[in-house]
């Protein structure tokens, strides 16, 4: 037969090694943080020099270390919050709302509440007050999708807007401080996170909350149901679950999660509520969540070098005067690597003349 | 009495950047690629049409012409998308990359580049970057010809807007004939539906979905370029343009799928946009009335899902890499 062979294929790779696996990843970052280099020659400045300082700058000394965690503790416990609804398959793009919500619920008690409560009551309720507002706020789109298959997408991102858009009405209206000032006033102390070594305690909620999902995740019925939805809805109806309510209920937990990181920012990092609460956040953690293959004890090693990342560039931005968006750009990159790889772990390129042998 | 005209001319303005983002999305989903990246392709375009046409003034100095500086725009805004956009159908055409965070990927590379090149312009220049008055002007300036313009409320309604507005209903038309009219439209169309069934009839799956994202990447990038030069005045602004792209994608589903409804969805969203401040109401604190566009999204998206037209569905194949073996 003359059919042309053609000069190379693409085939699936069943068994592969882990420690391979680990070297393609190790190789995509160092491409990724090669490429970095041309843009920091763009801007004049040497990569070697750059990457020191980043470095230096975020893990250099125990003030940039401190930095570096109370960037990374919303990241990873949004990271967190968003692993059982990506391994669903529910693409939440809307945890910046979640987390935005959270923010309002325990502003409310910080506000109207503080003289009424003793400091580890109102700590508490504002914990809870910010988990029920961000669980309502990631149910109802939930609610949707399962119904009407509505699009969780696009959905979930709206919802982030309109919860920013209150926010900044709140700060200029019922909650602004001085006339005219559209800011918050801090929260009084009772309704501040106390701090442990030098950070704000959220670090220690964080911690628990990783063990917590990865228990959740991998060792209960919930967990189960989540990864069997995950992979076909068809087997999971015909197993006999309750679609509606593996994703609402999932999607609430997600939330609520999402704000009680929300409680965090505002109660611990901020100790007042801005429309940027979230600054980002929600966004950022999706691609921690991904790049880990949503296992939590990856996400601890992922949001802390994009934290890290984050750190270094603002001290690189101050040391040379390059702008603060590159870190955006260096992540950019090293997602897109790092998704590009997968491809080089699941499939394999057959070339001509093996085939040739292997017939 | 408010000034009904002022409003829908208002609309037509606000609405043009999204009429690009949107007409640019359909063609890429109509491929079955789900390009979340609008976001980011917008913001790159903007920078860079910016960029270029700053470039371009600097270097003809008083010799510019306002004609050459816009095409310069067009260029390097498309340019910018086009190549945001092969970044993204290489990692899911290609390397079969999730589409999903593929395009969020693209969305944070996007607006960051975006913005690094806009701090870049200002801190090499000092102050905000912008363009001479009389390029400036001709970024504005309405392009129909006089007889046209003077009709008493006709000519403002249709024929007072400046060259984007115009080029971007032509694009449109064009689109739309493409897709219904065409071998290649129909062809592009089987590959958005059904792949395999388009392999199979020895359509190239890879060729249409990289053609259709990367031109469709480019036009959506236009959209970016247009707020910048028309709406926010040749100046860079990175919280005014943040969001359209979003709504740009939205707007996909709101049309159905189908380019020439863009032209008046565009519209409609450009009105919801401006609404706070043509029609102030008392009673309404301007920022709640801020979020109304997002909300009517919302609305859109469940109406929609409810309804479930069989003309108005998604392509079948939208996000959902192809793979020859998987047949």
């Amino acid at each position: 037969m003359e059919e042309k062979v053609p000069f190379v294929r693409v085939t699936r790779r069943q068994d592969f090694k882990k420690s391979n696996v680990w070297m393609i990843r190790i190789l995509a970052f160092v491409i990724a943080l090669v490429l970095g280099c041309f843009v920091f020659l763009l801007c004049g400045v040497s990569p070697i020099q750059a990457y020191a300082e980043i470095v230096k700058g975020a893990f250099g000394k125990m003030t940039g270390i401190r930095q570096t965690a109370k960037i990374m503790i919303p990241l990873l416990g949004t990271a967190l919050a968003l692993a059982p609804c990506f391994k669903m398959k529910y693409w939440n793009i809307g945890a910046e709302g979640q987390i935005t919500m959270g923010a309002i619920g325990a502003a409310f008690f910080a506000i109207n509440f503080h003289d009424k409560l003793p400091g580890a009551v109102l700590l508490v309720v504002m914990a809870l007050a910010g988990m029920i507002l961000g669980g309502l706020w990631s149910a109802v789109p939930a609610f949707f999708k399962s119904k009407w298959g509505t699009n969780e997408t696009l959905f979930t991102l709206m919802l982030n807007y309109i919860a920013i858009g209150i926010v900044a009405w709140l700060q200029g209206g019922p909650w602004e401080g001085k006339e005219g000032s559209q800011i918050v006033p801090n929260f009084a102390s009772n309704a501040i996170l106390p701090k442990i070594g030098g950070i704000y305690c959220g670090w220690i909620i964080v911690l628990a909350l990783v063990f917590f999902m990865y228990f959740y995740m991998n060792r209960t019925k919930h967990g189960y149901e989540i990864a069997v939805l995950g992979d076909s809805e068809n087997t999971a109806r015909y197993a006999g679950m309750d679609v509606t309510k593996v994703i609402v209920r999932t999607a609430l937990i997600s939330g609520a999660i999402s704000g009680l990181v929300g409680f965090m920012l505002a109660s611990g990092a901020n100790q007042t509520i801005y429309s940027g609460i979230a600054a980002n956040n929600g966004f950022t953690a999706i691609t921690v969540a991904w790049l880990s293959q949503l296992n939590p004890f990856a996400m601890v090693l992922i949001s802390a070098l994009l934290a890290g990342l984050s750190k270094g560039s603002s001290s690189l931005k101050t040391a040379m005067g390059v702008p603060g968006s590159i870190s955006d750009i260096i992540t950019g990159i090293i997602l897109l690597c790092l998704l590009g790889c997968e491809f080089f772990i699941n499939y394999r390129l057959v070339f001509r003349h093996k085939e040739e042998k292997d017939v | 009495m408010f000034d009904l005209l002022g409003i829908v001319r208002a609309a037509v303005l606000n609405g043009t950047p999204l009429l690009f983002g949107t007409s640019g999305e359909i063609l890429t989903q109509k491929s079955g690629n789900m390009n979340l990246g609008v976001e980011g392709l917008m913001f790159m375009g903007g920078a860079f049409g910016l960029a270029g046409a700053f470039a371009y003034s600097t270097i003809a100095g008083d010799a510019a012409s306002g004609l050459v500086a816009i095409l310069v725009a067009i260029v390097c805004a498309f340019a910018a998308g086009f190549l945001g956009s092969l970044v993204f159908s290489f990692l899911t055409v290609t390397l079969k990359a999730n589409q999903n965070v593929t395009g969020l990927a693209l969305t944070i590379f996007g607006t960051g580049v975006g913005q690094f090149v806009g701090e870049v312009m200002r801190l090499r220049i000092g102050g905000n970057v912008t363009i001479p008055n009389a390029l400036k002007n001709a970024f504005v300036r309405p392009v129909m010809p006089a007889f046209l313009r003077n009709i008493p409320v006709l000519g403002d309604l249709l024929f007072n807007y400046n060259l984007f507005v115009y080029v971007g209903v032509v694009m449109v038309i064009i689109m739309s004939l493409i897709l219904n009219h065409t071998r290649m439209g129909l062809n592009l169309r089987a590959v958005g539906e059904s792949p395999a069934t388009a392999d199979a009839a020895g359509i190239s799956v890879n060729r249409y979905r990289y053609l259709a994202t990367c031109i469709g990447g480019g036009i959506s990038a236009l959209g970016g370029m247009v707020y910048i030069m028309t709406i926010s005045g040749c100046v860079w602004n990175y919280s005014a343009l943040s969001g359209e792209g979003w709504i740009a994608v939205a707007l996909v589903i709101f049309c159905f799928w189908k380019p020439i409804n863009s032209l008046w969805g565009s519209v409609l969203f450009g009105a919801l946009l401006i609404m706070y401040l043509k029609v102030p109401l008392p009673f309404i604190p301007t920022q709640i009335y801020r979020i109304v566009p997002y909300i009517a999204t919302i609305a859109v998206l469940i109406l929609v899902s409810m309804k479930q037209k069989k003309e108005n569905q998604p392509p079948q194949g939208l996000g959902v890499n192809y793979f020859r073996e998987d047949r």
